[in-house]
């Protein structure tokens, strides 16, 4: 499959990139390890006219201990991610979920702020950004802005990016001692999360879903639960409360919603919760 | 680019897929085209040592990269460890996942010299063998890590 025809722009830094987008508007996609745009482009679901080429803005690639938080460049690729003993101590459940991604020739590829640009709600990784509350750092032609992470998903392949806007950093709070679990329910290797689910306690608990609507969403229901004193297995029989979850051949939305209130009960023990 | 240690250079249009440079341009059909969906692993190859998917990968991203094709992998006529190895075990059947196969046990070994056989399954998740024939394979990868301890 050969992707519909588009111009090539390779973009020599972060400005450039941003410079470029508002140039061309709507017509240009950013491409960075390309694994998510470029299937979406061979089955011509995405036919951009410009594709911007940010795969080669090392400055992007960081792992940082900033402080409070681990910040991470856009431009890191999940191997990376993975493998980084500052987040396996830090913020373990990223490290985890990042090796849960695809498989490793695809880990060596992808990066983590593409697949949160890309914002699918079947991907690991915005799930547990979403559990983690982190920290969404985007540029413009403007300057720089935050986002939170429960901010940044607004439909389905949607972000708060405005059309010339870019991602350049993520900001992990450090949760050194929170209990947590991601729970990826597929039937085959290396397939996408049917559902899944990524819990992070820490005094309160955050819980974030796959695959269970339009977008990466937060658990409400199950977090509200959990905050008025429900205990663990009341809480998660909330988890697929005022969800509508997507239907393709794998499960039907009944099915999802099954799935969720077990993976949630299971992430919940294991993160010890509730 | 450089492929297999030999500085090539072409223009392309900016929509080729690097497994189409590689195997219509430059003549390395030992890359195989399997799912074209980056599951099968049919077409991985190596950058800088890295084992990629080279469906899911433009030709014009892999500008001034080093990469290596299976075609690389032996050194004056003489089998690449993994190579000898999936002989020795009879790690294939029909071999069109082969090329692929070699290349991400590499690759995985390059990362993790000495594997478990679970390790080995899971290092191999992305590269798909529909003669099924993964026992031996599984076989080849740990004798190839055994022979290069």
């Amino acid at each position: 499959m050969i992707p519909a025809a588009f111009d090539y722009v390779e973009a020599v830094s972060a400005e450039a990139a941003i410079a470029a987008l508002g140039q061309h508007g709507d017509e240009a996609k950013l491409m960075a390890g390309g694994h998510s745009l470029l299937p979406l482009m061979k089955f011509r679901l995405a036919t951009p006219s410009v594709v911007i080429d940010i795969g080669r803005l090392s400055d992007l690639s960081y792992i940082n201990d900033g402080g409070d938080h681990v910040a991470i460049g856009a431009l890191t690729r999940h191997a990376a991610v993975e493998t980084s003993d500052l987040l396996k101590s830090q913020a373990p459940i990223l490290a985890h979920v990042a090796g849960e991604v695809g498989d490793p020739a695809v880990r060596h590829r992808g990066t983590l702020g593409g697949s949160l640009a890309h914002g699918d709600p079947a991907s690991d990784l915005p799930a547990a950004i979403l559990a983690l509350n982190a920290t969404m750092v985007v540029k413009g032609p403007s300057g720089q802005r935050e986002i939170a992470a429960t901010d940044f998903f607004t439909g389905f392949l949607q972000t708060a990016l405005a059309a010339d806007e870019m991602l350049t950093e993520i900001r992990v709070p450090k949760v050194p001692d929170a209990g947590w679990s991601y729970q990826k329910f597929n039937r085959r290797a290396q397939d996408w999360a049917i559902v899944g689910v990524a819990a992070v306690s820490n005094g309160s608990t955050n819980v974030a879903l796959v695959n269970m609507g339009q977008t990466p969403l937060r658990a409400a229901a199950v977090e509200a639960a959990l905050g008025g004193g429900a205990s663990a297995a009341d809480a998660a029989a909330a988890a697929a409360e005022g969800l509508t979850p997507p239907e393709d051949l794998n499960a039907d939305a009944t099915y999802r919603a099954h799935l969720a209130k077990v993976l949630v009960g299971r992430a919940l023990s294991e993160a010890g919760a509730g | 680019m450089t492929v297999n240690g030999e500085v090539r250079s072409a223009d392309v249009e900016p929509r080729t897929l690097l497994v189409h440079h590689l195997r219509d341009v430059l003549g390395l059909t030992g890359t195989n085209v399997g799912c074209d969906t980056s599951s099968c692993g049919a077409c991985t190859i190596h950058i800088d040592g890295e084992s990629v998917k080279s469906c899911t990968m433009l030709a014009v991203q892999a500008r001034g990269a080093n990469i290596t094709t299976i075609e690389g992998m032996a050194t004056n006529g003489e089998l690449h460890p993994m190579q000898a190895a999936f002989m020795e075990c009879h790690g294939l059947q029909c071999g069109y996942c082969t090329p692929g196969m070699v290349m991400a046990a590499t690759s995985l070994l390059k990362e993790n010299p000495n594997p478990s056989e679970t390790e080995v399954r899971i290092g191999l998740e992305g590269n798909l063998c529909r003669c099924t024939g993964y026992h031996n394979i599984v076989k080849s990868v740990l004798t190839a890590a055994g022979g290069a301890a």
